[in-house]
């Protein structure tokens, strides 16, 4: 979703936000693996036969030129999210929080996209273009749909075995390697700059202003990334220790079953005919 | 911001993670070189690093609140190449775990971000920081400008992707089929939020967190010359002659993209004298003002209008001017880094 002011809407002061924000961040992803335990049919295939289909579908959603194909995917994203036990108050932040974000971004275009008129805003005079309604329509259908795949991959399956399963695709064996470790990593930074944010606040009667909140946030971004640097000098001798010469193999565990056998042929069916009727 | 999926064609994207690709290819070949082993913990623990410090929401003036990239920082003290790899990663695992930013959209993301806008803090910070001493407070002031100018280039860079989208793709009527609006529209609206505010929160942590570390643990600030905190393999320092070639063969490739050049098509406001006469119908214009005339010799730009004349589309002779701009703007950086070395390296010799 992004934009650079998107958490600006909570309340309180400055460490309390971002105390709030780095929390919030720990609980989605345990909430995540909970689910990913779940026995809903998603969590029965294989990490790999999900990335792909996902990726697939997500290509599907926006190679399509045609509003009801990707009204079609949408349907296939519910169903999936629906059979797989996935709460829907779990997936409604994600879709509203995209709404309004794609809403923002895609709302002007209905009045500044030339094309035939459908209707005039009474008194400003502001002409609907068809086209304008069109176009925002498909902006926000698509990156709804899109995000929705994303998260119920993510919801499905444990993260170590989707980044695992990133080799499929082409990411080479180091950088899954590295973002096995930095997964891990954000977990303890998420823990002490929590903690050193609490400390903090626990010091502080009435408000921080503004100036001294952002010498705050600078002097506790300094003392993570010395902390980070001690870190990876600790952990390289830990690794060296154990033997670690530059090389990495990881575990393959990955078998394919019975279901990933029975949901292959299923998604490639949906996907090429999507992108086959998307393009007519 | 962080370009969802949805906003970008497929094919856009695609190009994207191919123009991304040599940038990771040089970045983890001459990390491999310079780190060797220690790399692995270092770009995963920094990678953590750049993921946690975009969640700081920091109190900007005005009363909005807004969040640093970290792309400036870790270009300043991990070195560019190091930042490129560490950003991406942070990159990847906001979108696929987080939905901050798109899938299909990561080679985009990773492309303004982690490359445009490490690479715009890097130069910046060594053009103004020059020679100076690592705890000397011109270095804190060319963090704060190297912030300010890596998020600007940053979204400006998303800006001309959501802009040249409603040029190429749209339905059999013409209706735009992604980021609906054209590059007059998607410009000044991205730029004004990133100038007025995204900006400054990056200035803010990157000038802070340098001025921290003077102040506290100066070793750091070393890193990005040694590849290692105060002092240690020192060799590394001279890593930056090679990528300079990797730089000149991009930029002159660049230039060097189009190769015929005449005009067609007119961007407002930069009419030429002929045109200015023709565009009014001769009505109130009856000839163009002798001012215009006079001086419209002086300066003949390489590529007039913007626009080059073997391709038909004025929309793609667009694109390729800019794509030319850019290798053009490299260039100088690479000369005026060239001549800014010289100069140093004689001083140093004249006063040893």
């Amino acid at each position: 979703m992004g934009g650079e002011a998107h958490h600006g809407k909570r309340r309180g002061n400055f460490i309390q936000r971002t105390i709030d924000a780095l929390a919030e961040t720990l609980e989605r992803s345990l909430y995540a693996e909970q689910l990913a335990e779940g026995g809903g049919l998603l969590q029965r295939l294989d990490p790999r036969v999900k990335l792909v289909a996902m990726l697939g579908f997500i290509i599907c959603a926006a190679a399509s030129r045609n509003l009801p194909v990707v009204v079609a995917i949408a349907v296939v994203a519910l169903g999936l999210a629906v059979v797989s036990r996935i709460p829907f108050r779990s997936l409604m932040p994600v879709w509203i929080g995209m709404f309004v974000f794609s809403g923002l971004i895609a709302g002007p275009a209905i009045f500044l996209t030339p094309g035939p008129s459908l209707a005039t805003v009474p008194w400003l005079g502001w002409q609907v273009s068809s086209y304008g309604v069109r176009s925002a329509i498909l902006l926000i259908l698509r990156s709804e749909v899109s995000i929705t795949f994303s998260v119920i991959l993510v919801m499905t399956t444990p993260w170590i075995q989707v980044m695992k399963a990133m080799r499929v695709v082409g990411v080479p064996t180091m950088v899954v390697v590295i973002l096995g470790m930095t997964y891990r990593y954000i977990f303890l930074m998420l823990q002490s700059a929590s903690d050193m944010f609490e400390a903090r606040q626990s010091r502080v009667i009435g408000k921080l202003s503004n100036a001294d909140a952002r010498r705050l946030a600078s002097a506790t971004v300094g003392v993570l990334l010395s902390k980070s640097f001690q870190l990876s000098n600790d952990v390289y001798l830990a690794m060296q220790s154990r033997g670690f010469r530059g090389e990495v193999y990881t575990l393959d565990e990955f078998r394919l079953g019975r279901n990933d056998y029975i949901a292959i042929p299923i998604a490639l069916v949906i996907i090429v005919s999507g992108i086959w009727f998307g393009y007519v | 911001m962080h370009i969802p999926d949805g906003y970008l064609s497929p094919s856009t994207c695609v190009a994207m993670f191919a123009a991304s690709t040599p940038f990771w290819y040089v970045a983890s070949a001459r990390i491999k070189k310079t780190l060797s082993m220690r790399m692995v913990p270092l770009l995963s623990v920094f990678a953590a690093f750049s993921f946690i410090i975009m969640m700081f929401n920091l109190p900007l003036p005005g009363g909005t609140t807004g969040h640093a990239t970290g792309a400036a920082l870790a270009a300043i003290v991990l070195g560019p190449w190091a930042a490129v790899i560490s950003v991406s990663i942070a990159l990847i695992i906001q979108a696929v775990f987080f939905g901050d930013g798109g899938i299909l959209a990561i080679g985009a993301n990773c492309f303004t971000i982690a490359i445009v806008g490490v690479f715009v803090a890097h130069y910046a910070n060594r053009i103004v920081a020059g020679n100076s001493a690592v705890d000397s407070r011109r270095r804190v002031i060319a963090a704060g400008i190297a912030g300010y100018l890596s998020i600007n280039a940053a979204a400006f860079a998303t800006a001309v992707l959501f802009g040249i989208q409603p040029m190429y793709f749209t339905d059999s009527n013409g209706a735009p089929l992604y980021a609906p609006y054209p590059l007059d529209i998607a410009i000044p609206a991205m730029m004004i939020g990133h100038i007025g505010i995204a900006g400054f929160a990056e200035l803010i942590v990157t000038a802070g967190v340098i001025g921290y570390l003077q102040k506290n643990d100066i070793s750091l600030l070393s890193i990005a010359q040694t590849g290692v905190p105060a002092g240690a393999n020192a060799a590394v320092a001279s890593g930056w002659q090679s990528a300079r070639r990797m730089w000149l063969v991009i930029a002159t490739m660049l230039v060097l993209t189009p190769l015929g050049l005449i005009a067609a098509g007119t961007a407002w406001g930069e009419w030429g004298a002929e045109e200015l006469v023709a565009l009014d119908g001769g009505q109130t214009i009856t000839a163009a003002p002798t001012g215009l005339l006079q001086y419209a010799a002086i300066w003949q730009a390489p590529v007039p209008d913007y626009a080059v004349s073997f391709i038909s589309s004025e929309q793609l002779g667009y694109i390729l001017s800019g794509v030319m701009g850019v290798g053009l703007i490299i260039l100088t950086m690479l000369v005026s880094t060239y001549i800014a070395g010289r100069i140093t390296r004689r001083n140093e010799q004249s006063n040893p």
